[in-house]
């Protein structure tokens, strides 16, 4: 086992796919020359080539159009959202071509894309580029939609992204790039799809994913040292939903918090808590509790956006509340 | 070009024309639903374009796309098999009118977001650039999509990164109801190409050989030059926008002068005069083609419904 961090778990996952299989490339914003905006694609310009890490226009309806495009005449392209944010400006494919061309066609066509994007809060970038809006792109059928919260599922994760015959939403946290792990050494994938127990514990379930996570985690340790065992489920893929794991944890412990960085109203932790009402309901004991971001676009003031952003002691106070 | 291919470019026009006729007829019996917009008008313009291409290279293309399958080689049963809604049809009975595709015909679609399949056929001709061979990518479009977007970030990507795409805008003057002037701030979609350094010519889209000599001079340019072209082709749609249209934007006598400027009966008029066919042997093929329509509408009318079982088949390749 090998400790790295996100960033080069990701790092790793691009440049073993690329070695692998020369249908792969990799085309965005700044991702060449400059070696990525968070620094992912580093050294790759040099290793593949300008043909295999392509620099773009800055100009989003081109990056992803031309990546479904060529990803339908056979190719593998990976694109590079340089944040989320930006994927308000390029909507239409993410939404409604990447994920509709398959099934509206009648089974003709593949599209073998992951998109790559940056998202998150806590960085004081302003409302318009501190956006977690993951539950939006969770929303359309024919989309897969990931988002790891450790070193080995990155890892493991964008490397089945990149093998997946279907389009693949590939979301990374802006403030976990340094977050270190263990990494099996050598190959290995991780399905998407799969929901997977990070911590476990008897008394109460909390449904994580990304940022959430570490959240989770932090807050559970804090927990233990009173007493309370908490039990994580990282969720890892918002589509599809594995809900198994959770509804085998709030079984044991009929108590569950989620946790998200995204806007509470309509968001993950709405579907979450309303799929263990639907699945376990003889097995509820507390109503389920979300963390999420407060409902203001983040403000730029440190203090504020904090205030705004789901904390450990956030977490802390909702598993108290439902053992209440 | 040979007399055999000048007589299968005039049948595929008038097999359009008359498909879309008892499209229309079967429309309005509540027999195909959704929207539908006719090529009615609009003939000369993809049967000259696809007659110059190769097969390997890729047709896509905006909803007014009956007129371009035919071309493309799909055949009049699966069309309006797609139009009833058929599990028969090109697409399963999941597209309708408006997203019609093959595979096999490399025809990518029928796409219905105005300007959205832009950015795709750049990305058809980077897979195939990335490939390594010099295939070209035919991109049709009308003049209301060189307004938006999509059409600008698409031929500035294809001229910077020397992309094989054929640029066709199809300029029937009107984007729904809004003339080209009303919307747009040149009148000459050609102009538009100035501005990505990339070249472009204006030609008349009633006339299908005026049509097919243009294009078969922009495919070569587009192979060789391995950069991208535009075409303008100035046409009309006789019929209105889809069906419904109430066409209060255009009088009857503008309709009535273009019609009087009706491609097919241009196209007849040449291939008498050139002594390509008799009337009588054009009026064969008038009838081979209203045959064809209704031997069409009879497969699709007897095909099954899709089964209601598959309705989740096809969302992902990967079971999920």
């Amino acid at each position: 086992m090998a400790r790295i961090t996100i960033r080069e778990a990701i790092s790793q996952a691009l440049w073993e796919e690329m070695e692998r299989d020369p249908s792969v490339f990799i085309l965005g914003e700044e991702v060449g020359v400059w070696g990525g905006t968070y620094a992912v694609t580093k050294g790759f310009y040099d290793h593949f080539g300008a043909e295999r890490v392509r620099d773009t226009p800055i100009a989003e309806n081109a990056i992803l159009g031309s990546a479904i495009g060529a990803a339908l005449v056979g190719q593998r392209p990976i694109a590079e959202l340089m944040t989320i944010n930006f994927a308000f400006s390029a909507m239409d494919y993410i939404v409604n071509q990447a994920p509709k061309l398959r099934y509206m066609f009648g089974g003709q066509f593949r599209v073998p894309l992951v998109i790559r994007a940056v998202g998150g809060g806590g960085r004081q970038l302003g409302a318009t580029h501190s956006q977690t809006p993951d539950a939006i792109f969770a929303h359309f059928p024919g989309l897969k939609v990931v988002s790891p919260g450790t070193p080995e599922d990155a890892k493991g994760l964008l490397k089945s992204a990149i093998r997946s015959d279907d389009p693949v939403l590939f979301i990374e946290h802006a403030t976990m790039y340094q977050v270190r792990g263990e990494v099996p050494e050598g190959e290995y994938l991780i399905p998407i799809g799969k929901s997977k127990i990070q911590r476990q514990g008897s008394d109460v379930t909390i449904v994580a994913y990304s940022k959430g996570l570490e959240l989770s985690l932090k807050a559970a340790e804090e927990l233990a040292g009173e007493g309370i065992e908490a039990e994580i489920v990282d969720l890892r893929t918002l589509r599809p939903l594995d809900m198994q794991p959770v509804i085998e944890s709030f079984q044991k412990t009929n108590r569950a918090v989620v946790v998200e960085e995204g806007w509470k109203s309509y968001g993950v932790g709405s579907e979450v808590a309303a799929r263990i009402y639907e699945q376990a309901f003889d097995y509820v004991d507390a109503p389920v509790v979300r963390v999420a971001q407060k409902e203001v676009p983040l403000p730029y003031n440190r203090a504020l956006e904090q205030a705004a952003l789901p904390q450990v002691t956030d977490v802390v106070a909702a598993v108290k509340e439902v053992l209440r | 070009m040979n007399k055999e291919r000048l007589l299968q470019m005039y049948y595929e026009m008038v097999l359009i024309r008359r498909l879309e006729e008892r499209g229309a007829e079967l429309y309005q019996a509540g027999k195909i639903g959704g929207f539908m917009h006719l090529y009615i008008g609009q003939e000369a313009v993809s049967t000259g374009l696809i007659a110059a291409r190769e097969p390997r290279d890729r047709l896509i293309t905006a909803y007014r796309d009956h007129g371009v399958a035919i071309n493309a080689g799909i055949s009049a049963n699966e069309v309006m098999a797609e139009l009833l809604g058929k599990v028969t049809g090109i697409s399963k009975g999941r597209g309708g009118s408006m997203h019609m595709a093959s595979v096999e015909k490399n025809m990518w679609g029928g796409h219905a977001i105005v300007g959205g399949h832009l950015p795709i056929a750049a990305g058809l001709a980077l897979g195939d650039q990335y490939a390594g061979n010099d295939n070209v990518t035919i991109c049709m479009f009308g003049d209301g999509a060189t307004n938006i977007g999509y059409f600008h970030e698409a031929l500035n990507l294809a001229k910077t990164w020397n992309l094989r795409v054929l640029w066709v805008c199809e300029n029937n003057q009107y984007g729904m109801g809004t003339t080209v002037e009303r919307a747009s701030a040149v009148s000459e979609i050609r102009q538009k190409a100035d501005g990505y350094g990339m070249g472009s010519e204006r030609v008349d889209g009633m006339d299908v050989l005026a049509v097919y000599e243009a294009s078969q001079k922009a495919i070569d340019s587009v192979r060789t030059r391995s950069e991208p072209y535009l075409l303008e082709i100035v046409t009309y749609r006789f019929r209105g926008h889809s069906m419904g249209d109430p066409e209060r934007y255009r009088t009857q006598g503008e309709v009535k002068k273009w019609q009087a400027n009706d491609p097919i009966a241009i196209f007849r008029k040449k291939l008498t005069a050139r002594k390509a066919a008799t009337h009588k042997a054009l009026d064969e093929i008038d009838a081979r083609a209203e045959m064809e329509v209704e031997k069409a509408i009879e497969f699709a009318e007897a095909s099954p419904e899709p089964e209601l079982d598959d309705l989740f088949k096809d969302v992902y390749v990967e079971e999920v």
